[in-house]
């Protein structure tokens, strides 16, 4: 364990500063970044772009020897550029970043603030994504970081652009260029009132300018295009299904893969006669050490050749899911590098103080993302050089197994991400991307592989499963003594308590994990904040304290408090009366810079638990696109819904039991509560990222809502995935 | 095998074998990638399409079982240029987010407001259960079919 001194912080300021914490990079298996990603040379550039004016910006830590605005002629453009934006000839701007599309719509909001900054109308705007070869690096997109990492750098690269466009017209006028303004795609002159547009400006040019220097940005409170609602800028291409999802690509001579799939997680693979499926006219099959797939040209085919395989496996044996919580508890290692600990005051010493003490056990179980566009990929070797179609978060790591999977230097391998079928945390990974790759090598043609719904639910991976003990003190009064919080295996993610309590010991312990774990939604955050806040909730009735007020009691920040007042306004808590089978709940939080209260009815009968009515307050700053976000935060209370309900991912000695989407249950039409969204626009306050945080309040809420309205305490997820356990009717 | 299919109102040869999915001849064979796959049982709604007006689940059709049936997709909907008014509502509301579902979506409620022009919430719920949206975009999918219902028929559009 880590010197826990040092890991002793005062609740209440960094606490809040501290978007992404270690851990947590750990868990999203962060890779070094490369030397550089940056393949083009400016000739390069204009050539794929056309004409116009780029505008870059270096890496802070790399400018000495560029002072202010340079123009770069024929020489090769700096490797150190954070981000880039090209004007073309026409007014189009186009603006780069290594972020994906998955369903965020962050292709959206990162456009609205191009067009904010750059002061031209949003439809001028496009973005270049998740693409290797024409995107700075990116780490991925995760943890929230796109809206206040990835918006800022774009409204930095757009505001310097800016810049160069009112320098590039004073030196045409001759004029001062503290009289000019940017305004609608054009720069204008107040003195003399004559005005161009950025497309005459950059007519004719092929002019390159790398910006060292931090420009002024515009306050929230002035803008005219970011913070208002705006649709999703392709949404045209969706409902009429021209979108090209990586699933719809189809290249000249693609044939459609299919991997035969090991009997369990772990098999080695004994023996395998592929000599039936090679007897099939115009199949290539792949046998690479354990690797064993197909390829042909129609699917028909492809899988026809992989269930003529036969394949001995030998797996080892493994504990199923009716043993998973005890496993999880006992095989959590005495010392771990990934151990976290907070401790504040003494939890010891102060134990004697509560007039009223509360131990208990709280669990959560593996749940799959289910993203309804599987993994899929489409592989394409060419003189050399390997370019693969994907939906992936990560484009460059993606890229990185690639160059390692293949032994290649990583300017040949380039990876592209359409806006992709979803993801939620799952897709931090190119299993299908190396797969697709490693066929069409051996057939020397282009091949696509496309999971199957089954593959999906057994060799993607899953949210982890957690044990959570907590145990807690309180005065009669109602304010809190201490607080002890051990969480095995589900991970750190917002599991420091956001109340006043002097004496805390807090503590994430990984275990040994049964089943492939990684990246989901909001991480632990889903889980910590079900663990904390059904706990709250059963220390509140114990006290005889109503339980909204038992929080605020103990909760100093002002804008997690905010956020509590006006859910609970708007659902108009404590004014209805509980009765038999109906009941309502509260929960709330912060993490990732998103403060969240949620407020849930419930009609909890013999016959199921059903969520009647949500609403949810959330604060992420400066709202940026309040269209978005908004879908946002009610398809974050509807993927909730799933796992603190009814999700769970059953297993038996290395092989899923569930892998269906009859048997796995995921929220439908039927299962949607009445949501109201209350949306607390902090235009004083940074914009931070909304994809996830809203779908930490649903759970607690509900299990609040199901005790009041039942009297039975539910302390694992899902908690009633048949209805409601029969004691407690 | 040989056989035909009527595509968006035109005549589509497939020769391919009897018992493939429909949905793989749309997407694989005559490039109509806007129907999805999401599951393969029947499950998601994805690769929903109409056959004789009906909503089908493509993914479990065998190809030969449709000859001589008007099968509707998602790129056949349009009217010239403009949008079948399910369309235009789920792009009005914003009735999505990943839209990996959408198509799936659209046919259906565009079968269910043929048949029942003005649904009830519960009617719109009852047809569309059958359909996944992971994103969970389901209050605007209910809220984009009551506004399609209000756009008009497609046939006077």
């Amino acid at each position: 364990m880590r010197d826990s001194a040092d890991r002793t912080m005062q609740v209440g300021d960094d606490l809040h500063q501290v978007p992404l914490h270690d851990s947590e990079l750990r868990q999203h298996n962060t890779i070094s970044r490369l030397p550089h990603a940056f393949n083009f040379d400016r000739r390069g550039f204009f050539k794929v772009l056309g004409g116009g004016l780029l505008v870059c910006i270096t890496a802070r830590h790399a400018i000495s020897q560029e002072s202010g605005a340079n123009v770069h002629h024929d020489h090769e453009l700096p490797k150190t550029l954070d981000s880039w934006l090209h004007i073309g000839e026409n007014g189009e701007v186009t603006a780069f970043t290594g972020k994906v599309e998955v369903g965020q719509n962050v292709r959206t909001s990162l456009a609205q603030q191009v067009a904010e900054e750059l002061r031209v109308p949003l439809t001028s705007v496009r973005l270049i994504m998740g693409d290797t070869e024409l995107t700075p690096y990116d780490m991925g997109t995760f943890g929230s970081r796109t809206t206040p990492q990835m918006g800022m750098q774009l409204r930095k690269v757009s505001a310097s652009a800016r810049g160069v466009l009112i320098q590039v017209a004073a030196e045409r006028w001759s004029a001062d260029a503290g009289s000019l303004t940017a305004e609608n795609g054009k720069i204008r002159d107040a003195k003399t009132n004559r005005s161009i547009t950025y497309a005459e400006l950059v007519h004719g040019q092929k002019l390159a300018k790398v910006i060292a220097d931090d420009p002024e940005l515009t306050p929230a409170k002035d803008w005219k295009i970011a913070g208002r609602p705006a649709p999703k800028t392709n949404g045209h291409d969706f409902v009429t299904g021209a979108h090209e999802y990586t699933s719809d690509i189809k290249l000249p001579g693609m044939l459609h893969g299919k991997i035969v799939r090991p009997a369990a997680f772990h098999a080695k693979l004994v023996s395998c006669d592929t000599s039936q499926a090679e007897k099939i006219p115009g199949i290539s099959v792949v046998r690479d050490g354990d690797f064993i797939g197909v390829s042909a040209a129609d699917v028909m085919t492809a899988d026809r050749a992989a269930q003529a395989i036969r394949a001995q496996w030998d797996a080892p044996p493994q504990i199923s899911d009716r043993e998973l919580f005890d496993h999880l508890r006992k095989s959590a290692p005495d010392k771990s590098d990934d151990q976290e600990q907070y401790v504040l005051g003494s939890v010891e010493q102060s134990r004697a103080q509560a007039a009223k003490t509360l131990q208990k056990t709280y669990t959560v179980a593996y749940i799959a993302h289910t993203p309804l566009e599987p993994r899929a990929a489409v592989a394409e070797w060419k003189d050399g050089k390997l370019t693969v179609w994907t939906g992936t978060q990560r484009p460059f790591a993606v890229s990185e197994e690639l160059a390692q999977a293949f032994r290649l230097s990583p300017e040949s391998v380039r990876v592209i991400v359409p806006d992709t079928g979803s993801a939620y945390g799952g897709k931090h990974t190119g299993e299908a991307a190396v797969e697709a790759a490693r066929l069409a090598k051996a057939a020397g043609k282009p091949v696509k592989l496309i999971w199957s719904r089954e593959e999906e639910f057994t060799w993607a991976y899953f949210r982890p499963a957690g044990v959570i003990d907590v145990s807690s003190g309180a005065k009669a009064d109602g304010s809190l003594v201490y607080w002890e919080y051990d969480n095995y295996n589900s991970g750190p993610a917002a599991m420091r308590t956001p109340y006043e309590v002097a004496n805390q010991r807090i503590a994430f312990h990984p275990s040994d994990e049964p089943l492939r774990q990684g990246s989901y939604r909001s991480l632990a955050a889903a889980a910590n904040h079900f663990a904390r806040e059904s706990h709250m909730d059963e220390l509140a009735r114990e006290l005889r304290i109503d339980p909204l007020e038992f929080r605020l009691k103990n909760l100093k920040n002002d804008r997690l408090r905010a956020v509590f007042q006006a859910a609970a306004e708007k659902f108009g808590w404590g004014k209805q009366k509980n009765s038999s089978g109906r009941g309502f709940g509260i929960g709330g939080g912060f993490e990732k810079g998103g403060y969240i209260a949620t407020c849930a009815e419930v009609s909890a009968e013999r016959g199921g638990v059903k969520v009647v009515r949500v609403v949810q307050a959330f604060d992420c700053g400066a709202v940026v696109n309040p269209q978005g976000l908004k879908n946002q935060i009610a398809g974050a209370i509807v993927q909730g819904l799933g796992g603190a309900l009814f999700e769970a991912i059953r297993f038996e000695n290395g092989r899923i039991v569930n892998p269906h989407l009859a048997e796995y249950r995921v929220p439908r039409f039927t299962d949607l509560p009445h949501i109201d969204v209350v949306l607390v626009d902090r235009k004083d306050q940074r914009s931070m990222g909304a994809g996830e945080t809203p779908l930490t309040g649903i759970a607690p809420a509900v299990a609040n809502a199901i005790f009041d309205a039942a009297g039975v305490r539910l302390r694992s997820m899902p908690m009633a995935p048949g209805g409601l356990p029969s004691h407690a009717v | 095998m040989a056989f035909i299919l009527l595509v968006n109102g035109t005549e589509q040869h497939a020769d391919v074998e009897p018992e493939k999915p429909l949905l793989y001849v749309l997407r694989d064979d005559l490039g109509l990638t806007g129907t999805k796959y999401g599951c393969g049982e029947g499950q998601c709604g994805a690769c929903t399409v109409l056959v004789d007006g009906n909503p089908e689940r493509s993914c479990r059709l065998p190809s030969s079982s449709v000859t001589g049936k008007k099968i509707t997709t998602i790129e056949g909907l349009k009217r010239g240029d403009r949008l079948h008014p399910v369309q235009q509502a789920f792009l009005d509301v914003e009735a999505f987010q990943c839209a990996y579902c959408t198509p799936g979506m659209i046919i259906s409620a565009a079968a269910l407001l043929e048949r029942t022009p003005n649904p009830s919430e519960e009617q719109i719920i009852s047809h569309m259960e059958g359909h996944i949206c992971r994103c969970g975009a389901y209050g605007r999918i209910i809220e984009a079919v009551r506004r399609a219902a209000t756009l008009g028929s497609p046939k006077n559009a």
